[in-house]
């Protein structure tokens, strides 16, 4: 499906590594791995589910974030490719939507619905340590993932598994988990400032999240910090707040 | 969750404090100690502006330790508040005594040897801090872990209610429990209210728990009509 030169996937290896030895941000490099594994991959969506400590997943980023996509990370904390490859620690490779009603009756028939044919599914895990999945959509019929493909998508999930558990490794051992719960929560402060947005704007959720990211992709800053400032102090964010129509 | 409700239930009342949210609260942190075989849990409920408010603690040791935190404004609770996710310390004796100079001296010479804190938080919604301390060192187990959260949870539910004025029960909590698979929505419409009411997340939370219950309704049924706007919130409840 996809041909990748070596010098772009050396440089998203790059980035990746970049990130990690600075004072990173966990949403944020969840969304750089979502954003450029699907870069990788002619576009097709990606999204991130990681568990909580009771095991549940939670959707966590995405390279393109909509309520379909997101209802269809969400129902995967019941049934769906990435429940089965956090539970095995094994990939779910090109499996046909429309033959899977048997095998997720709720998830293949959302998915079908959103117009996707084919799902795959990678492990975020490290050895015995799992910490989630990685999902990919294709909306074509010949959405396949060459054996190549899926041996890049694997590794760049390693190479982040890898990374994050070696931040634990150096420094205390409770730092991965007190993150991870630190960037589910950041999550929910993301959902929350969607509805803050869509509300003062009269605009819809997925409308009202492209406005947060643009504003902070603008300004620089995190999405993290941005959605922070939008559900405590909105007006410190005019541009944000202002009903649509009045931005400049 | 249902494990945790019953646990609570199951604490004896104590003595002093038998009413209202310190009662509730007391009890959540007493069984809360229990499972996990703490020293003592103290548990910190913070004013909508983030200015400590209301201290329980399971005993009058425990609840000073609270207390220095404020005092000295730093310690794992702080940080926990702050940072916004748990802060787990399972031995004071590792690199603890740099990261707080102060206060995990004190807590040490207390006879304390871990201290794990929860925020009592959802989203940006911080309404406090549970503290749960130990005599010995080590890592909490996964399960007390996962406990703990749960706890975190209940404290959180029962703070809204109570400023929401609505009566704890279990059935209620089945109603208005996050139910799987519809959470973003819950939080999209927590945003949307609090544009609303024109308030903050915290108020925004406690007023779609009382209309779920008045009304005898899902919570999640009550987010789905916010965020389709077939229902909208009034600043002025009367």
């Amino acid at each position: 499906m996809t041909t990748v030169s070596a010098d772009r996937l050396a440089r998203v290896f790059v980035e990746f590594a970049d990130t990690l030895v600075d004072e990173f941000d966990l949403i944020e490099f969840f969304q750089l791995l979502a954003s450029r594994t699907a870069a990788l991959l002619d576009a097709s969506p990606v999204g991130l589910l990681i568990a909580d400590p009771r095991g549940r997943l939670e959707f966590m980023a995405a390279s393109d974030e909509n309520v379909k996509l997101l209802e269809l990370f969400q129902v995967q904390n019941q049934e769906g490719p990435c429940l089965d490859a956090y539970r095995s620690g094994t990939p779910v490779i090109n499996a046909d939507l429309r033959a899977a009603e048997s095998r997720w009756p709720s998830f293949a028939a959302r998915a079908v619905a959103a117009g996707y044919r084919s799902v795959h599914a990678f492990p975020l895990r490290l050895r015995q340590e799992k910490i989630g999945a990685l999902n990919v959509f294709s909306a074509t019929a010949g959405g396949r993932l060459e054996d190549s493909d899926v041996q890049i998508v694997q590794a760049l999930a390693d190479v982040a598994a890898i990374g994050l558990l070696q931040q634990r490794a150096i420094s205390r051992a409770e730092l991965l988990t007190e993150q991870l719960q630190g960037a589910l929560n950041s999550r929910i402060i993301i959902e929350q400032a969607k509805g803050v947005v869509a509300q003062a704007r009269g605009t819809s959720v997925d409308e009202a999240f492209d406005l947060i990211r643009t504003y902070s992709r603008n300004h620089s800053r995190r999405l993290g910090d941005v959605a922070s400032a939008v559900v405590t102090d909105l007006s410190s964010i005019p541009e944000l707040s202002r009903p649509q129509g009045n931005s400049h | 969750m249902e494990r945790v409700r019953s646990l609570i239930a199951a604490e004896p009342t104590p003595l002093h404090d038998l009413d209202g949210i310190r009662g509730l609260m007391l009890r959540l942190c007493a069984a809360m100690g229990r499972v996990v075989g703490a020293s003592g849990v103290g548990l910190t409920v913070m004013a909508k502006d983030g200015v400590r408010g209301v201290i329980v603690a399971t005993d009058p040791a425990t609840e000073r330790l609270e207390e220095l935190q404020y005092t000295l404004g730093e310690g794992p609770c702080v940080d926990a508040f702050g940072r916004q996710h748990p802060v787990l310390v399972p031995s004071l004796a590792d690199g603890a005594m740099t990261r707080w100079p102060t206060y995990a001296p004190a807590a040490y010479d207390a006879g304390i040897r871990a201290v794990f804190a929860f925020p009592l938080q959802v989203g940006g919604a911080r309404l406090g801090i549970m503290d749960v301390f130990r005599s010995h060192p080590g890592a909490l187990s996964g399960e007390e872990f996962r406990l703990a959260l749960t706890f975190a949870d209940a404290a959180v539910s029962t703070l809204l209610d109570s400023q929401a004025q609505v009566p704890a029960s279990d059935d209620l909590d089945d109603r208005l429990g996050d139910p799987l698979g519809s959470r973003t929505e819950l939080f999209q419409a927590q945003g949307m209210v609090m544009a609303q009411l024109g308030t903050n997340l915290h108020d925004a939370m406690a007023r779609m728990r009382a209309y779920a219950y008045a009304e005898n309704r899902h919570l999640a049924d009550v987010a789905s009509d916010v965020v389709a706007r077939r229902l909208r919130f009034d600043p002025d409840p009367s």
